[in-house]
């Protein structure tokens, strides 16, 4: 156990369970984010039930650990993974085929950062973190609905969210089945049925999260 | 043995492990479509002996596939655009009328140059080493049946063992991990009765000799896989995981 953490398994154990996490994560809030489609007053009402009371600010913070934990190993894998393929590099371009976003994973959630900042910016920032540092002085959040409909009725942001989810969703297809793959539970039989079910996790979730920013473009 | 074909080969040079590599390009002509791979490079090396040049140096020992010694990455695959055949085993006829072939070393940092084509793949037999022994009872002769074993498992046991050791996996690898090659070696005793004795420690020696060597980690890329001569399935790769967290959960 004492140097697990060092070992190439035991890192990517954590990659993998950190992974799962944040897919978990994502699942819950899809759903929060479904409200919004039915109901504006619903939404609204989970919004004021997650702001900034000490449950969601202790979920918030588990989540953040999560969010870099994640990318901390990610970052320390890819630098390992490149320094051993050494200092020669083929000259002939590898002609193996390969799933391409297997190979990708660090680029993709590059961009999946990226648009998360934009993200925390947009959303984070005008209700949680507003809430946290003005609330006391009886500053009055904005409904949550009235911010995401400001933001999506712009169709330049709802271009840059459908790119991040792109993203996500190539991270994600091969992200599920490789994490199971990780932590042992996969087989020659499962191998198969897990990127099924790695392909209908990735597009629920990303569906899941574009019906908003779609349906307020449209009907406004 | 009527066709032949020319070909344009780039070929790595390097005359030792700390010497600075190049390209050189030579010609071959009239290459029998039926020669294999290997007797292609025979054929350039007499070429070159008579030309007074020095031979490319390159590992070779049974040529029929079982011994693992043969590698080279052609064209940019390991063991050259065959699927499921070392390099030995590759043929000409994989290769048409004035192709350009390009024969590089595998490529890892735990694999270095020793000269030309050849590399140093005795870290492979440091993480064998690094499994120890497996504990058997001497004496008589034992039963052939006194331990039995269920057909799937003795099957998966027989693939995994069909591992030759070859590091075109390691090659192969955007990681120029040993993963395919040690859960081979992990699975092929993992999944017997004999070899669960001392399954905790093998697993857990073997992972952390690997790190130790170099290897980089796992991806599940699969070009491991896809590369493979002897066609080793990922889901050994699965199984070493569950072997090494099991094994590190309980100690
Ligand atoms: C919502 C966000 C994210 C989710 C749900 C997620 C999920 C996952 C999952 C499930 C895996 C598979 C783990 C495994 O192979 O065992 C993974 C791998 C990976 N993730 Fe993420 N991820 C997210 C964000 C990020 C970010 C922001 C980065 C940062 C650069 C990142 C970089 C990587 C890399 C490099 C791998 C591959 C690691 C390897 O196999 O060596 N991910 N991710
Ligand atoms: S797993 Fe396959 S590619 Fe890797 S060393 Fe064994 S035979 Fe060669
Ligand atoms: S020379 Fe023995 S496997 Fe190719």
């Amino acid at each position: 156990m004492s140097n697990f953490l060092t070992v190439n398994i035991g890192r990517k154990f954590i990659m993998s369970i950190s992974g799962i996490f944040l897919i978990l994560f994502l699942l819950f809030h899809m759903s929060m984010n479904m409200v919004l489609v039915f109901s504006a007053e619903g939404y609204d009402m989970i919004c004021e039930f997650l702001g900034a009371n000490w449950y969601a600010l202790a979920g918030t913070l588990v989540l953040a650990a999560g969010v870099v934990i994640h990318i901390l190993y990610a970052t320390i894998l890819t630098l390992q993974n490149r320094a051993a393929r050494g200092t020669d590099r083929y000259a002939a371009s590898n002609r193996t085929v390969t799933e391409w976003s297997s190979k990708n994973m660090y680029v993709l959630g590059l961009i999946v950062v990226l648009g998360l900042l934009l993200h925390l910016y947009n959303f984070w920032y005008n209700m949680q973190y507003a809430e946290i540092a003005y609330g006391h002085d009886g500053y009055e959040v904005p409904a949550g609905s009235k911010i995401v409909g400001d933001l999506f009725v712009q169709p330049l942001y709802v271009a840059i969210y459908l790119v991040w989810l792109a993203a996500l969703w190539f991270h994600l297809t091969h992200g599920f089945w490789s994490a199971m793959h990780t932590i042992g539970w996969n087989n020659k039989i499962w191998l198969d049925r897990l990127k099924v079910i790695s392909n209908i996790v990735a597009t629920i979730i990303i569906i899941g999260f574009a019906v908003v920013p779609v349906k307020f473009l449209i009907f406004k | 043995m009527d066709k032949t074909i020319n070909l344009t080969l780039k070929v790595w040079r390097q005359n030792g492990p700390r010497e600075k590599g190049h390209f050189e390009t030579y010609q071959v002509k009239n290459i029998s479509v039926d020669s294999s791979f290997l007797e292609m490079l025979d054929i350039l090396n007499e070429q070159l002996i008579s030309e007074n040049k020095e031979p490319v140096a390159f590992d070779h020992d049974c040529r029929e596939g079982i011994c693992g010694m043969c590698s080279l990455y052609i064209n940019g695959r390991p063991h050259g655009p065959d699927d499921d055949v070392t390099t030995c085993q590759l043929h000409m006829r994989r290769f048409k009328d004035g192709d350009t072939v390009t024969i590089e070393p595998w490529r890892a940092k735990a694999f270095p140059v020793i000269k030309d084509l050849m590399v140093n793949r005795s870290a492979f037999d440091e993480i064998i080493a690094a499994g120890g022994y497996v504990s058997v009872s001497t004496g008589g002769v034992p039963d052939g049946n006194a331990i039995p074993i269920p057909k799937p498992d003795a099957d998966e046991a027989m693939d995994a063992a069909a591992c030759i050791g070859c590091g075109a996996c390691v090659a192969a690898c955007k990681n120029a991990s040993a993963m395919l090659f040690l859960s081979a070696k992990v699975s092929q005793l993992a999944l017997l009765p004999q070899g669960r004795v001392e399954a905790k420690r093998r697993a857990i020696a073997m992972v952390n000799k690997m790190n130790e060597l170099g290897f980089g980690a796992c991806t599940n890329t699969r070009a491991c896989e896809a590369e493979c001569p002897k066609s080793v399935s990922i889901s050994h790769i699965a199984r070493l995981n569950r072997e090494f967290l099991k094994a590190s959960f309980a100690s």
